[in-house]
């Protein structure tokens, strides 16, 4: 009877629900608690004092001056450091060591070199002005290619004295080499992905409290892992573990920003065990720019074959990685390029190889997984862009050379040639909606008129494939510790309820999508499942949120969690009911005795009764831990078009129309993903058309804040349009695979593919990004040079 | 040197140094931590507060003695008590902020933006926010959400 009052099933799936975001109230009244808002009694200011110098030796530092200055308390070198024994700290993977302060010489420009404490951030700031360094300028490497000549050892620190970090490859070589050699179409291409820097808009900063004569050290950091930090802090200090508080407060986006380990961290770290007080220190935006961790900075050849008539044969990646001064690369430990082998992407190569070669250069240390599950954003780039060179080799039309090489439905799971097993896709559906919905005939009838007219119109395709939710721990750690995720349900006995993850949401939305997901496994109220995550002594042990592994990794423990509640939840019922356990069923919400109508009870009556009438002889109380190890990674892929006009007289770009059709499996909250995708895309267009870390010859960083590293405004970002396809994980608890990095993987291709598909009439075969008006403009002057040189020449050039 | 500042219709009488920025007196002098600091080149606008009701600010842009003697809203002087603004109100709805870090700045950037332009177009909108960077919604909730309020703001039409 209680069924009639009920509203239909489909309507109380939490799951699927665009569920307004709990974390909002506090936000949108200024209230968010982000580091730099926290102020405890006594504390101290840091500021850093960093190398002009791309590399120098350091002669000496003199403090004097500095400690004469008002409000001055400590000045910290690096020499200190060694002296207490954190001279060095290993880096994210623990295959290098990297200085925390420079000793004997500086490697980068920017690079910390000491730490000033004050009483205020303005006093710090000014002390570190006159703390005098006395620099010894050395000759400069800031190209791999001109460091894997070894004429110049920048980490002399080493055992192996050479620039070359190391060599990494996966695939089968001769058979690829063979492949090729036999292909009837080859394209041989050099592809770059720029340096770029992930920048949130909350730069990283920590406020290191070793006060009150506990022995306990808290941490308040932004850090995006506050688990795997606070191993490394004991690790690296021998502070046990238990006497380190990380608090991972709101954080104002991290985008893989705040993974690493900072040098800035350790050395106020090390001020407040000095001092006994907590020691506040927050990165300026130039010292987010220079010092803490870039991403991308890959160099690569790529290699595919096909058939004339346009069946792909093999594949081949060779790249050249600068990961500037110490290898700090947030990888994975068995995956010193990532998750690169994903760059077969979509298609059905019958053999691939890939290999990689890492050097050190004079420039900052990073290679960080920027809104990227560890170098998947290259890989796509790389095979979306080689796809469309080979298809404009073959004449052929992009999408259909897509549609005619992709894996097929039938082939998942599907063992790709370089390592993994793809659990599930339809990339010929999600290609062809995303036709459908965009016109693409249509588009192709109007560029051709334009071709006619002069004008240049073009429409770039991306149809990539992700891997996410590292991952399983028989291949995935970092430091050793296995990459698997935890979540812990506590339901009070009235009915609502607490889950904590060891994911830390950076505005991911997850104290609504967790809720969500408790929700749905246990029938409750979304609104009254608080959802905390960040506080390594409430939260169950847990590898962070980054690489898109929250909802693959987190999200699955959250939902195995609850079914283990569920599972003591009907003991309680059968004890209530006064039925067989046998016969409790648990259909439409509710726990019902099988074959007898109207005999059932909800989750929040079995809450009450587990702490007020408890199964007798078993455990009162209603909760559940559960680590979940995932069996598999998951595959998100999604189709991309973008359209785009280009004035060719100026090099402008006009992004008219950007389709992006998703298929991040079961969805949880439709309107958090769509968001998420918005804010992918305009991350990849900035990295299309905008973002780059340059360096010139001499190692200087010419991007060192926002006027010179540039953003998209609402001005420039273009107006987004989305659709989804559902192809659930067949191993994931709830089907999810995960998304928020899907769309910064898959369009910077789409937007590159777009400019040189407008400019082929002109002979353009590749602009490198990013694609800014001067490049696009010299690109189209060169074109146009090279076809009106005379003859001969011509046919030398194209020969 | 003291200045007197109406911070969301509070008077703070403080003594500063005159280097003292606006963002930071208003964070650490008067505790209001809801405007906050993210590029140091007043490139980003999570900074961006009201001055006089009718101007908005990058506020690491302006000393705080230059606010003296005038009225500064912040995005804590938005809400009257439980009641939310228009804005923050379709923020909410909209899904108009992630990670929350350029919000505060968003929303008295558009506070202003509907005090000159009640009914602002998407580009209108665009322009008007072009100081004020996010990484992360890509902008277009953001328009949705000041078109949201402008509407809720507007005097509604009189039915016939």
């Amino acid at each position: 009877m209680a069924m009639t009052t009920d509203p239909p099933v489909q309507e109380r799936h939490a799951i699927g629900q665009s569920l307004k975001r709990k974390e909002d109230p506090r936000f949108i009244r200024g209230a968010g608690r982000y580091v730099d808002d926290i102020v405890l009694p006594g504390m101290l200011y840091m500021a850093l004092v960093h190398s002009p110098y791309p590399h120098a030796r350091i002669n000496g530092i003199d403090k004097t001056a500095a400690l004469a200055m008002p409000g001055v308390k400590a000045v910290i070198t690096g020499e200190d450091l060694v002296n207490a024994g954190l001279g060095w700290i290993p880096t994210f993977h623990g295959y290098d060591k990297q200085m925390v302060l420079a000793v004997g010489k500086a490697v980068y420009q920017y690079q910390e070199v000491a730490g000033v404490i004050a009483t205020s951030r303005e006093a710090a700031l000014d002390a570190a002005e006159v703390v005098d360094v006395d620099y010894e300028p050395l000759e400069v490497i800031a190209d791999p290619f001109v460091s894997m000549r070894d004429t110049l050892i920048i980490r002399d620190d080493r055992e192996n004295k050479t620039n070359h970090i190391y060599h990494w490859e996966v695939g089968d070589r001769d058979k690829t080499d063979a492949a090729l050699a036999a292909s009837e179409v080859q394209i041989d291409e050099r592809i770059e992905f720029q340096r770029v820097h992930p920048a949130p808009l909350e730069p990283c900063g920590i406020v290191a409290d070793m006060s009150g004569g506990t022995g306990r050290l808290t941490m308040y950091l932004t850090s995006q892992a506050p688990h795997a930090h606070r191993t490394v802090v004991s690790m690296v200090t021998g502070i046990p573990e238990d006497k380190i508080r990380i608090v991972s407060p709101d954080i104002g986006g991290g985008f893989g920003n705040k993974v690493p380990v900072y040098p800035g961290y350790v050395v106020a770290t090390a001020a407040s065990v000095i001092l006994g007080v907590p020691v506040k220190w927050i990165e300026t935006r130039t010292e987010n720019l220079t010092c803490s961790g870039f991403a991308r900075d890959y160099h690569m050849r790529v290699q595919i074959g096909a058939t004339a008539a346009g069946n792909i044969t093999a594949l081949k990646v060779t790249t050249v990685a600068d990961h500037g001064a110490f290898d700090a690369v947030a990888d994975p430990s068995k995956y010193p390029a990532g998750l690169f082998g994903i760059v077969t992407g979509s298609y059905d190569f019958p053999t691939a190889f890939t290999e990689l070669d890492a050097y050190f250069t004079n420039k900052a240390p990073g290679g960080v997984a920027y809104r990227c599950s560890f170098r998947v954003t290259e890989a796509s780039y790389a095979i979306e862009r080689g796809m469309d060179m080979l298809a404009q080799r073959l004449g052929m039309d992009a999408a259909e050379f897509r549609l005619l090489n992709f894996v097929k439905k039938v082939q998942f799971p599907y063992p790709s040639p370089l390592g993994f097993v793809y659990d599930s896709g339809d990339y010929h559906l999600t290609l062809r909606n995303a036709l459908d919905k965009i016109g693409y005939k249509e588009l192709r009838a109007e560029q051709a008129e334009k071709r006619a007219r002069g004008e240049y119109m073009g429409i770039g395709i991306s149809t990539f494939t992700e891997a996410v939710g590292a991952g399983p721990s028989k291949l995935f750690d970092i430091m050793g510790i296995k990459m698997f995720d935890s979540a812990e349900i506590r339901i009070h006995p009235t009915g609502s309820g607490i889950v904590r993850t060891g994911a830390r949401h950076q505005g991911q939305g997850h104290e609504t999508t967790w809720a969500q997901i408790v929700a749905e496994e246990l029938g409750l109220d979304p609104q009254n499942i608080l959802v905390e995550e960040g506080d390594t002594d409430t939260a169950p042990y847990g590898l962070g949120t980054y690489a898109s592994r929250s909802t693959p990794v987190a999200g699955g423990a959250i939902a195995l969690a609850a079914r283990k509640v569920r599972e003591k939840a009907k003991k309680i019922a059968a004890h209530v009911l006064e039925a067989s356990e046998d016969d409790i069923e648990w259909e439409d919400y509710k726990f019902k005795v099988t074959g007898v109508p109207g005999k059932s009870i909800t989750m929040k009556e079995v809450a009450f009764a587990a702490y007020t009438n408890p199964t007798p002889g078993s455990e009162p109380g209603l909760e559940a831990t559960f680590y979940y190890d995932p069996p598999n990674m998951t595959f998100p892929h999604g189709a991309y078009i973008a359209v785009v006009d280009v004035d060719a007289e100026t090099g402008y770009t006009k992004v008219r129309r950007f389709l992006a059709i998703d298929d991040c499996g079961t969805i949880i909250n439709p309107m958090i993903v769509e968001g998420q995708i918005h804010g992918g895309l305009t991350e990849g267009f900035a990295i299309a058309f905008m973002q780059e870390i340059r360096f010139d010859a001499a190692g200087n960083n010419l991007n060192t804040n926002f006027t010179e590293y540039l953003i998209p405004t609402s001005l420039e970002t273009p107006h987004w349009e989305t659709d989804k396809t559902v192809t659930p994980s067949p191993h994931h608890p709830i089907g999810a695979k995960g998304v928020g990095e899907s769309p910064n993987v898959g369009s910077p291709a789409a937007f590159v593919n777009a400019v040189v598909d407008a400019l082929a009439p002109l002979g353009v075969k590749h602009i490198e990004m990013p694609l800014t008006r001067a490049k696009v403009w010299h690109a189209i002057k060169d074109a146009r040079a090279a076809a009106s040189a005379p003859l001969a020449q011509n046919g030398a050039t194209h020969a | 040197m003291i200045i007197r500042v109406t911070v969301n219709g509070t008077e703070f009488v403080r003594d500063v140094e005159p280097r003292t920025l606006l963002a930071y007196f208003l964070r650490e002098h008067c505790g209001l931590t809801g405007t906050h600091v993210g590029c140091d080149s007043s490139s980003c606008g999570v900074c961006v507060v009201a001055i006089d009701g009718d101007r908005a600010v990058k506020s690491c842009t302006m000393f705080a003695v230059q606010a003296d003697g005038h009225e500064i809203t912040t995005v804590e002087g938005l809400a009257q008590g439980a009641a939310l603004h228009p804005l923050q109100q379709a923020f909410w709805d909209c899904h108009g902020l992630q990670c929350g870090y350029c919000t505060p700045g968003m929303l008295m950037a558009s506070y202003v933006l509907l005090k000159h332009h009640p009914n602002p177009s998407e580009p209108e909108i665009r322009e008007a926010l072009a100081g004020n960077l996010c990484r992360c919604t890509g902008y277009q909730n953001i328009i949705t959400s000041v078109q949201q309020a402008a509407a809720e703001m507007s005097p509604q039409p009189v039915e016939a």
